[in-house]
């Protein structure tokens, strides 16, 4: 009974959601902003060379704001798409959102329905990471998911609108290490994060899942392989949850 | 089912794809208010968190280029020894852009 209630008054704290913390949260995602508008301007040149008007290629960004799965469509780009095909790709390449709206529940649960969904509109690989980050510090993590979002979909909307326009300088990101960006910010994310034997069990179960699933399953599948195995294998190694 | 790219056809495509999005998003959130968050739930959630990062990071490493190898590498032993996120990826790309300028 009486743990019940320490959990309730500090979750209280930690779903907290306002304007300054918002603005907060964008603030933190700032220095991300150039790798993001580089990434987008990049999308929006293949855009253009793949044949997408460029008008399409914003509105695009700006409705969708998922830039693997946007590179994936422009792969299937022609004078007619399977649109079969590029829902199951979709569907596949942002089915991680799945798992991040399931592994912010806990919190997601203390806020309005209204809010629930509202926050998650903008949810993706940079502000869930900072966002669960702060969760397991036990600091406000909403700010960051809401704010942190919307500075990422407006660089990402800027940006494919200056690869629209101005191309060319952005036409060989790999060359300067740009497809890396998500990969190293991710990266500092699991070496800051919570270390221990459990944690290096379950990333190993992770790992060794995805890599499978990569080389045996069928595309765009080891993301979700990897880590429902990594969650599973989590199942039989207690630990001392942050809100029990 | 094909459908061409023509005009408002493009519009239409990027509806779907913005719906198929837009599903995953909010669809972990709903599929969750069925389920009750009790001790095992919350154990796999939790392991869950890092699972998926190292998940996405799996592949890149053991099929990326050294471009990609080095970029990791170095991002990681950074972030280690100086704790901070921003120097570390910073360092990680230069790497990165260096070793592909080779």
């Amino acid at each position: 009974m009486h743990e019940q209630q320490t959990t309730s008054s500090d979750n209280v704290m930690l779903h907290k959601l306002d304007k300054r913390l918002i603005w907060s949260g964008f603030k933190q995602l700032v220095p991300l902003s150039f790798f993001v508008i580089a990434f987008g301007a990049a999308f929006g040149l293949a855009a253009t060379q793949a044949g997408v008007d460029g008008n399409m290629a914003i509105i695009m960004s700006t409705l969708v704001f998922a830039g693997a799965s946007q590179f994936a469509a422009l792969d299937l780009w022609a004078a007619d798409i399977p649109l079969f095909t590029l829902m199951i790709t979709v569907f596949a390449i942002n089915a991680r959102h799945l798992l991040m709206g399931a592994t912010l529940y806990p919190w997601l649960t203390l806020l309005s329905q209204r809010q629930r969904y509202s926050v998650m509109l903008v949810v993706s690989d940079a502000n869930w990471a900072m966002s669960m980050q702060a969760f397991s510090l036990k600091k406000p993590g909403f700010g960051i998911l809401l704010g942190g979002g919307l500075a990422l979909w407006l660089f990402w909307v800027m940006g494919t609108w200056l690869g629209i326009y101005f191309g060319n300088a952005f036409s060989n990101p790999e060359r300067f290490g740009l497809d890396m960006v998500m990969g190293c910010f991710l990266l500092t994310m699991v070496v800051n994060g919570e270390k221990n034997l459990r944690m290096l069990f379950i990333w190993t179960v992770a790992a060794v899942g995805s890599l499978l699933a990569y080389r045996f399953l069928p595309e765009n599948s080891h993301i979700v392989v990897g880590a429902l195995a990594g969650g599973l294998a989590g199942l039989t190694w207690g630990y001392q949850g942050h809100a029990r | 089912m094909l459908v061409d790219t023509a005009g408002i056809g493009t519009l239409w495509v990027i509806m779907v794809m913005a719906v198929v999005t837009l599903a995953t998003r909010w669809g972990g959130v709903l599929i969750m208010s069925f389920i009750p968050i009790g001790y095992r739930v919350r154990q796999f959630i939790h392991a869950m968190s890092g699972a998926v990062l190292v998940a996405i990071l799996a592949p890149m490493a053991v099929n990326g280029d050294n471009g990609a190898r080095l970029a990791l590498l170095t991002t990681a032993v950074t972030a280690l020894v100086i704790k901070k996120p921003l120097p570390a990826i910073a360092a990680g790309i230069l790497m990165a852009a260096l070793y592909r300028q080779l």
